[in-house]
């Protein structure tokens, strides 16, 4: 037993060790200022909360991608149909109704449907694994590259749909190019307030970006958490194996749709928590969060990270958020240059093409990537073709 | 002996392509069948009409009772057809244990949630799953090979390994698609007294696609000859051996003369 807890821990330290800077992050930070050359450099906490949301979905896109090979270039359709949800049950959108539970903050004479946001959240996720199950069935009996563009497609219709979703027959659906807002605050009520002492109300409290912070990496815990087990799973063979060869795992009684609509479900559930928790943050779900590019942006994301690898998708998410939100400008006026961000999608280009130059499977590979890495592949023959039937310089004891 | 697997009339044509031409075809329970033709005769088409890659353009295929025409591939796996491929199929990023595992896929059970929870049952499940491949490798002659990656093993140990994996879909019927190709002559008497031992230890059937007249003829209970995607002739091996039609599939007209 003592073994076995001993063996955990020297396979746990590194994320444990991750966990808990992270969660110490906001108390450090004032310490780390002062640091030379990094501690202007890093991120304030508010930016990490979005930085947080971004490799949530890089973790929920790298199951669809890196675990079932499904190249999807539309994911940020799933982080607006969660913002949507988030800004449908917990803000005034619909005055014709009035329904109030478990809302903080708010007198029950406000118009409009006010959920509690932590049941909010699991109906945005499951909402949007919904419209994941609606986008899959349809396409999902398409592979590689027309996937890809089908799925192209659907992240465009959805944005235009909710640009456009402002009069159905007169009825207002998303408020069109204006979005919703404001959405309410997340918080757990006077009751748990007082018995447990857990937050009254986020966006009224003077540590908002804190709360909102531990909240966040909370929820990228469970992301992580369900991410790897699944992959460790019966499910995540068969997703594995649907990625190495389709026609060998449907032969092998692997369904190959009904296992492939669990990847897009899976991945849209944590794209949307992770859109109606960003637009909860941002306090309104807009259009114009909603662009191609950002599904582009998620992909590269867990392609700079490895592919497969959740603890890539976390570190390549990470990175590239960093850089998007706060670290192109910081950099830029270290160096003196006012421009940096502009540049920016030039940057993270040249940035993947450097990492696909040098380090092909990602910043931190998947394991059975890793094995290709350092033990190369064998491809030599035992026989020359083309001077019919010599032997070649392999030898059998390599194999 | 009843039938496991009885087609009817069944017909594939691709365009204007004829590929299979309205055969009849049956494997009797317990026996090693053979289904041979020249290159391009239409075995393989017929094997991925089995095991439902392909569906019939017309005809019915009949296994163990029940209807399997036009059946997802999946489907027709979990009532009990397991395959290999001609050119080899593993996963190759998978190692040797996890591919024998992916085989059993149909065979175990797991909710959404509770593979998330891993609950106990998932874990004696798993463990049971493990167990159970381990022992598969080392039936097939892999032992020790269990954790290497699919890629890196044999060309011998990998025409195991897909044998292995099939075994795992836990077959009454098994189909062997050319498994001896590419086989050294050592290596093809090994894999001809392993094919036997599986038919009595595993109480299975066999179809296999094979080229190596050594090997049908020492193993096979009945040979069918397939050439232009119609059935020429049926039988013993002996038999099938002096059928003039089949001298003249694989030799050509002057040589019967």
């Amino acid at each position: 037993m003592l073994d076995r807890a001993g063996k955990w821990v020297r396979n746990a330290w590194v994320p444990l060790a991750v966990i808990a800077f992270a969660f110490l992050y906001p108390d450090l930070l004032p310490y780390l200022d002062d640091l030379p050359l990094i501690g202007t450099l890093l991120p304030a906490v508010g930016t990490v909360v979005i930085m947080i949301v971004f490799t949530m979905m890089a973790v929920g896109l790298n199951v669809v991608v890196g675990y079932a090979g499904l190249l999807d270039l539309g994911y940020v359709a799933f982080y607006a149909a969660g913002a949507y949800t988030a800004a449908w049950l917990a803000s005034q959108q619909f005055e014709q109704v009035n329904f109030h539970f478990g809302s903080v903050g708010l007198a029950p004479t406000v118009p409009g449907i006010h959920l509690s946001f932590w049941i909010v959240l699991l109906l945005a996720g499951c909402f949007t694994a919904l419209v994941g199950i609606a986008i899959g069935l349809p396409t999902l009996r398409l592979r590689g590259d027309y996937l890809a563009i089908v799925t192209l497609g659907f992240g465009e219709i959805i944005p235009q749909f909710v640009r456009n979703a402002d009069s159905i027959k007169g009825f207002d659906l998303t408020h069109g190019a204006f979005g919703i807002s404001p959405i309410d605050s997340p918080g757990f009520g006077e009751k748990l307030h007082d018995t447990l002492g857990l937050p009254l109300n986020y966006q009224q409290s003077s540590n908002r970006a804190e709360l909102y912070f531990y909240t966040a990496l909370l929820l990228l815990l469970i992301t992580v958490f369900v991410s790897v087990r699944l992959r460790d799973s019966r499910l995540g063979r068969a997703w594995i194996a649907i990625r190495e060869d389709e026609t060998a795992a449907a032969a092998m009684g692997v369904p190959l749709m009904r296992t492939k609509t669990w990847a897009y479900a899976t991945g849209a559930f944590f794209g949307g928590v992770a859109g109606a928790y960003y637009a909860s943050f941002k306090g309104g779900a807009f259009p114009s969060d909603f662009y191609f590019n950002l599904s582009v942006f998620i992909l590269c994301m867990v392609i700079l990270g490895g592919m497969g690898s959740v603890w890539g998708a976390i570190a390549g998410g990470l990175f590239l958020s960093y850089l998007d939100q706060e670290g192109l400008a910081k950099i830029g006026t270290e160096l003196g240059i006012q421009d940096v961000p502009k540049y920016n999608f030039g940057i993270y280009g040249l940035i993947i093409v450097l990492v696909m130059l040098f380090r092909p499977t990602g910043l931190i590979p998947e394991r059975r990537h890793k094995r290709e890495m350092e033990e190369g592949v064998h491809d030599t023959p035992f026989y020359d073709v083309q001077l019919e039937g010599a032997d070649t310089d392999r030898d059998p004891a390599d194999d | 002996m009843t039938d496991l697997l009885v087609a009817n009339d069944v017909r594939k044509e691709f365009g204007g392509l004829t590929a299979v031409n309205d055969v009849d075809f049956t494997i009797p329970q317990g026996s090693i069948v053979s289904l041979i033709g020249p290159n391009g005769a239409g075995k393989t088409t017929f094997f991925n009409m089995l095991t439902g890659v392909y569906k019939p353009t017309s005809g019915q295929i009949v296994f163990d009772g029940t209807d399997v025409t036009g059946k997802p591939p999946h489907a027709i796996t979990q009532l009990g057809v397991g395959r290999t491929f001609q050119n080899i199929r593993l996963f190759q990023q998978m190692t040797a244990l996890e591919n024998v595992l992916v085989g059993m896929h149909s065979r175990l059970a797991s909710g959404f949630i509770r593979t998330i929870l891993r609950t106990p049952k998932i874990r004696r499940q798993e463990r049971e799953a493990i167990e159970r491949a381990r022992e598969l490798l080392r039936f097939c002659s892999l032992r020790g090979r269990d954790d290497e990656w699919a890629r890196n093993l044999s060309y011998g140990d990998q025409r195991r390994l897909e044998v292995a994996r099939a075994l795992a879909t836990e077959p009454k019927l098994l189909l062997l698609d050319e498994p001896t190709a590419g086989m050294n002559p050592q290596e093809t008497a090994a894999f001809t007294d392993f094919v036997s031992k599986l038919r009595s230890e595993h109480d299975l059937t066999v179809l296999m696609i094979e080229h190596d007249m050594k090997v049908i003829m020492s193993i096979s209970d009945r040979v069918t000859v397939l050439d232009y995607g119609e059935k020429i002739a049926e039988g013993a091996p002996k038999e099938v051996q002096k059928d003039e039609r089949v001298i003249e599939a694989y030799l050509g007209r002057a040589a019967t003369a």
